[in-house]
């Protein structure tokens, strides 16, 4: 899979009613949640974002609540990667189970601006800066991971396995 | 003879129906009971929809309790909680709590002897590392996780490390459950504990009444944590004796047991504590925050939301009468401690001050309703979160105490303790 679009770059600790604020969860239509993410944070993210752009974060990206909700506005909003130091534990999971491609490389979040062209190859690993040429490696999906995404998501992996 | 583990690796063995687990190994457990919420269960019912099974696995190990936003806040809630309610009724779901039964989640479910020592849960509620304080392990997951495990009564999960925070000593007057777990956030940080189990031991843990034990356990995911746990005693066994559903299984450390990290805490090195915004790890003594004045206390909720809290909050508040400026909202979190209050008369001396007490709900301490405030305002609660715009408008500020302080500060118009008073 590979990637390719403008970083939008945050700090740290962005948790997951920043990320879709409560206010919004009375429905979980991926169309309606995109149009609030990160309003709390950025209110202009939502106008600024363009498909196949890359969000880049800190250390614990998505700490605090266990809502779906929050991989699925980012999802919509057309972010097609998050990089970031590192994950909250939930958000790891719902992200790899719902789809969202997450990375966990801190030397490309130290060598990423916000508004940098980022291209990602996630099946190589590789993190590529073409606004500086400076290239950064993530840290691999362990193998029962990568067979979830690989399946299209943790229901779809379940499905194969049932045989359903 | 297996290598000597930790509690939440001899759970998580039993349940893989594995002699020993390592932390870092990926393992596929049984599950004991799956949670989802009026949030996080019409994805998990979308989800399980699509998994293309008919029936869930155990329609007597789900538990479906719609307690955000109800009762219904306004029509998509509505719509979302009638989701829940007929696909429970389809699902032939035991654990179903409708409004009137309904309670918050990790406050009902313990009460009602759902939830056991040795149990191994996934809920769709971050919260659902309370259960720890029976000796469970219990971790919050999202909602497609939930539907998988619906569908299947299983879960993976990678081995946690341990975090070992052994309290020791005697609390000081006026210092309680929530002050330590805050103390142990500010001192660790909001991904002090990321992925790592957090056990708590130690004589100060063993002192504490169920309810405390639940509002520190509660909070192990606002340090990062997987799960937090505490081991069996007389008082877990006491609190089970009669509510439990199912038998129950102790399990226990081995002393040799290896940890991450091990933190010693004196307990009597613990104040009372304030977290405030936007992180719950930017704590400081209420001693030194009592400059600032608040709009609205809300006490409550599925950390703080017990019998045992509204009885502390009562003895501050009793005689005395709310600050003209501020509003006081009391959340009894279950029908049960609602009627307790009622009959112990604290439901009275509530009212008597000039609270307004509210049938159990989430509402407020997420921002879903109940207490949602304006621009600028900001609440001392006795919830778990005090995140941008976590209760209302996004310049809004919430700032995390225990019951006592949140019951002084009602009174004094500011943050403050109940000697203030």
């Amino acid at each position: 899979m590979r990637f390719a679009g403008t970083a939008h770059k945050y700090g740290r600790d962005i948790d997951t009613d920043v990320i879709i604020p409560a206010r919004y969860l009375n429905t979980s239509d991926p169309a309606e949640l995109a149009k609030h993410c990160l309003e709390d944070l950025d209110a202009g993210f939502v106008s600024k974002v363009r498909a196949g752009d890359i969000l880049v974060a800190d250390e614990n990206f998505g700490c605090g609540s266990s809502r779906e909700h929050a991989p699925i506005a980012i999802k919509a909003a057309g972010v097609s990667v998050v990089i970031a130091r590192s994950f909250a534990r939930i958000f790891y999971r719902n992200a790899i189970n719902t789809g969202l491609p997450i990375l966990e490389a801190p030397e490309a979040v130290d060598g990423i601006s916000d508004g940098d062209r980022v291209v990602v190859d996630a099946d190589a690993g590789t993190i590529i800066n073409e606004t500086t040429g400076r290239s950064f490696t993530a840290q691999a999906f362990p193998p029962f991971v990568k067979d979830i995404i690989e399946s299209g998501g943790l229901v779809e992996s379940v499905r194969a396995k049932l045989g359903s | 003879m297996p290598r000597p583990m930790t509690i939440t690796e001899k759970i998580l063995a039993a349940h893989a129906g594995l002699d020993e687990v390592v932390p870092g190994q990926l393992i596929e457990c049984d599950l004991d009971l799956v949670l989802a919420n009026d949030v996080t269960a019409p994805i998990a019912i979308k989800e399980f929809a699509k998994i293309g099974v008919e029936r869930v696995w155990d329609p007597a190990k789900i538990a479906l309790v719609p307690d955000h936003y109800t009762p219904n806040k306004d029509i998509k809630s509505a719509e979302q909680a009638k989701m829940v309610r007929e696909f429970a009724h389809a699902q032939q779901v035991t654990h179903y709590y409708e409004v009137g039964c309904m309670g918050v989640e990790h406050a009902l479910l313990p009460e009602q002897g759902v939830v056991g020592a040795g149990d191994v849960i996934i809920g769709a509620d971050s919260h659902t590392c309370t259960y720890g304080a029976l000796g469970a392990f219990a971790t919050g997951v999202g909602s497609t996780d939930a539907a998988v495990g619906m569908a299947t009564g299983r879960a993976w999960f990678k081995v946690p490390e341990s975090l070992k925070f052994n309290v020791t000593g005697q609390l000081k007057p006026g210092v309680g459950a929530k002050d330590i777990i805050l103390h142990v956030i500010g001192m660790i940080g909001v991904d002090g504990a990321l992925y790592q189990a957090m056990e708590f031991t130690g004589s100060t843990i063993e002192s504490l009444a169920m309810a405390g034990r639940m509002t520190i356990c509660n909070m192990a995911i606002e340090a990062g944590g997987k799960s937090g746990i505490i081991a069996v005693d007389d008082v877990t066994r006491e609190y089970m004796r009669g509510r439990a559903e199912r038998p129950w299984t102790e399990y226990s450390s081995d002393t040799d047991a290896v940890y991450a990290r091990t933190y010693e805490i004196d307990a009597a090195e613990i104040l009372p504590t304030v977290a405030f915004p936007h992180l719950p790890s930017n704590t400081r003594p209420v001693a030194e925050a009592r400059d600032v004045k608040i709009d609205q206390v809300v006490i409550g909720s599925c950390t703080n939301g017990r019998y045992e809290d509204m009885a502390e909050a009562a003895a501050v508040i009793k005689g005395r009468k709310v600050h003209p400026d501020v509003r006081l909202i009391v959340i009894p979190a279950t029908q049960q401690v609602y009627r307790d209050m009622m009959h112990s008369g604290l439901t009275d001396i509530f009212l008597d001050a000039g609270a307004a007490v509210s049938t159990p709900t989430c509402g407020p301490c997420l921002g879903g309703h109940m207490g949602i405030l304006a621009a600028g305002e900001r609440a001392v609660a006795t919830t778990n979160r005090n995140f941008v715009g976590r209760m209302g408008d996004p310049t809004s500020e919430v700032y995390l105490t225990g019951p006592a302080v949140a019951a002084a500060s009602a009174v004094l118009g500011r943050i403050g303790l109940p000697e203030d008073l």
